[in-house]
């Protein structure tokens, strides 16, 4: 789950990391009363779950709370990446003398927390990465041991930053971590880090990806989910505990399991059509969830024709196909249905759905489901009936 | 011969009073896995599967009770840490964890551990290990797969099941199947799994089915250039999968433009692996070796 700017920065500032005076409006109102309390030049920084804020003007400065109004308004009415801007953070504009990038992953291959660092603040890391990777400096964190200080400060070396900031710069970096650890977090950095003209660090933009596995223990942040984010069949999905994600082709795919759902989507391609959607409905396939998968693959308008393909395991193929048809009950299908079902109880299976009275394409292999799910979409199989 | 798991293992059940560990206890003991102990925390001194397996409050007391040398947990995520810990605590060379939805944080602290322990971990969110007719532990369908030269290691379940049935098809046994689990970290690696598979004299080939997200792939194909003699076929899901989105799998994502199916394709094709365009596709491959 991603949190917005002004979440993150708050949890940072939580632990010890400092962070711009501001405040959230909905309002240019409410922008220029912010603006007044905080006196003097204001960021005003729309809050949408992407990167490219600032090139898509969703970030603009403000010398006066009039000003500040007038900037609110004119990026609460944009949208950005396709995603409508509802909320904007008026921050306390800072004096920036130098800008770096302060941020912790995970890395899978070392199964450590890693902490980075670069001189090259403001700019995506991954840009970093590519363009300039001896920019970026690395620490392997100890789950056991936790950041020491020694790392922080070959860090700040490492980026050469001057020797009187170190023990800010090790605060900061010991309270990202801390935010890191107690909010389950894949993701968290600062980006950028500023020096002021004052002489302090400030964590003038922050990010946070929650792990989602881990929400069960942190109500409050599950609570932070901005629901305008998702596409409404993504919301329903996920309230349903289905895996789905909204593609832009023809072919909706309602398949049992991750892998076997992302290699249906790859055979779709592979024989010249484009998948609507990936979809794992998982183990047990139960009518109810096979029919709330339905009913989200129908809702697409692209959706031409619709591939099941269950692998039956542990899972019995009967029983789905029993769960198919309850959901037919439920949903009427328009477009073409073509099904796969191989494994437990293939042949029950697949008598069920032909004795059902609806008409289903069926497939003995993959390749064949696939091919005949393609031909379905583009209209084919409508010819073929009408002949 | 197989790896990891064979007629010898004997199995404590973490969970065995639940729903699932009920379930795939009975599944387990009918493939004829020695299914030895259950282990449910203030349930000791029952039994399960229909009295034929002793339950125990603590994995040290099963351990101690019945001689188990492997565990298999299916107790929920957020208390299967805690089960992990326990298992290798006790003593066990090698967990076997089904569990999906474990927070990741706590993997990497319990991954940790074991590797001081000396404990292996396969898994989590994986489907466990099927070594036809010896053992099954885990969740994977006994039926669809026979005993035979080629292991196979994988990220996913049911994708897997469609490849054990398809090289079943054909007559092509398997030693063992190998499920790693699709979480961002893992216990057994690819690397772990070939290297078991390159020094079991039974394995001939090697199936190795990835997914997006992550670079174990990648090391993978490092590892057959540098230490395989045995062939190794691959498959890559996710070819079509967006940047971004998580695909069901935790650790199933494209993240800042890497751990794409192409690069992963590449990784393998560099280094002579062959692989295939489609599931179906393996069986035809693994046969012409």
């Amino acid at each position: 789950m991603k949190l917005h700017e002004y979440q993150s920065k708050r949890l940072f500032a939580v632990h010890g990391v400092p962070i711009p005076d501001g405040d959230v409006a909905t309002t240019p109102q409410e922008a220029r009363q912010i603006a007044e309390k905080l006196g003097g030049p204001v960021v005003v920084k729309s809050q949408v779950l992407v990167g490219g804020r600032g090139k898509a003007g969703g970030i603009r400065l403000a010398k006066t709370p009039a000003e500040a109004e007038q900037v609110a308004a004119d990026i609460l009415a944009l949208e950005i990446k396709g995603l409508p801007v509802r909320k904007v953070l008026i921050d306390e504009a800072a004096d920036i003398q130098q800008e770096i990038y302060l941020g912790i992953v995970i890395d899978r291959a070392n199964r450590r927390a890693v902490m980075m660092a670069s001189s090259e603040g403001g700019v995506e890391i991954e840009e970093v990465a590519r363009t300039n990777p001896d920019a970026i400096k690395k620490v392997m964190i100890d789950p056991f041991l936790g950041l020491q200080s020694y790392q922080t400060v070959a860090l700040a070396k490492g980026i050469d930053l001057d020797t009187g900031y170190m023990r800010a710069f090790n605060r900061v970096a010991q309270g990202l971590y801390q935010a890191f650890l107690a909010y389950d977090a894949s993701l968290a950095e600062i980006n950028p880090l500023v020096v002021t003209g004052d002489g302090a660090l400030l964590a003038v933009d922050g990010k946070m990806l929650i792990d989602d596995n881990a929400l069960f223990r942190h109500p409050d942040l599950a609570e932070m989910r901005d629901v305008d984010e998702e596409t409404s069949a993504e919301r329903s999905a996920r309230e349903a505990g289905l895996s789905y994600v909204q593609l832009d082709g023809q072919i909706g795919c309602m398949v049992n399991g991750a892998g076997l759902a992302m290699a249906t989507m790859d055979i779709i391609k592979h024989f010249g059509g484009a998948p609507a959607n990936f979809l794992d409905i998982g183990g047990g396939a139960k009518a109810e969830r096979v029919a709330t998968a339905l009913r989200l693959i129908l809702a697409d308008e692209n959706v031409k024709a619709v591939l099941f393909n269950i692998f039956g395991g542990i899972t019995r193929c009967d029983e789905v196909a029993k769960g198919i048809l309850t959901a037919f009950e439920e949903v009427k299908p328009t477009v073409p249905l073509v099904a796969r079902l191989v494994g437990t109880n293939e042949e029950e299976g697949r008598a069920i759905l032909e004795q059902s009275g609806y008409h289903l394409i069926t497939a003995q292999t993959l390749a064949d489901a696939a091919q005949k799910a393609v031909a379905a979409a583009s209209g084919a199989h409508a010819q073929l009936q009408g002949a | 011969m197989a790896i990891l798991v064979d007629k010898n293992t004997r199995l404590v059940v973490q969970g065995i009073t639940g729903r699932e560990g009920e379930f795939h206890s009975r599944q387990m003991l009918e493939y004829g896995t020695q299914v030895v102990a259950g282990v449910t925390p203030g349930k000791g001194g029952q039994w399960a599967c229909d009295d034929r397996v002793p339950v125990f409050d603590t994995v040290a007391e099963a351990v101690a009770a019945t001689g188990a040398n492997a565990s298999v947990i299916y107790v929920p995520a957020r208390f299967a840490s805690d089960a992990i810990l326990e298992a290798a605590d006790a003593g066990l060379p090698l967990v076997v964890c089904i569990t999906e939805g474990i927070p990741t944080q706590d993997v990497l602290r319990v991954r940790a551990y074991l590797d001081q322990k000396g404990t292996r971990l396969v898994g989590p969110n994986c489907p466990g290990l099927l070594s036809p007719g010896q053992a099954k532990v885990g969740i994977m369908p006994g039926h669809i797969a026979m005993p035979g030269p080629v292991g196979v290691v994988s990220r996913s379940g049911t994708l897997t099941y469609e490849v054990v049935y398809a090289l079943t098809a054909k007559g092509i046994g398997q030693t063992t199947c190998v499920g790693i689990g699709g979480d961002p970290i893992i216990g057994t690696t690819f690397v772990d799994a070939l290297a078991l598979f390159e020094n079991d004299p039974l394995t001939e080939q090697v199936v190795l089915i990835g997914e997006i997200g992550g670079s174990d792939e990648e090391r993978a194909a490092s590892f057959i250039a540098e230490r395989m003699t045995k062939p190794v076929t691959a498959f890559i899901a996710g070819r079509t999968a967006p940047p971004g989105k998580r695909m069901g799998h935790a650790g199933a994502i494209i993240q800042g433009g890497s751990g794409t199916a192409a690069e992963k394709i590449a990784a393998f094709e560099a280094v002579g692996v062959r692989v295939a365009e489609h599931p179906e596709q393996i069986a035809d491959l693994v046969a012409q070796i």
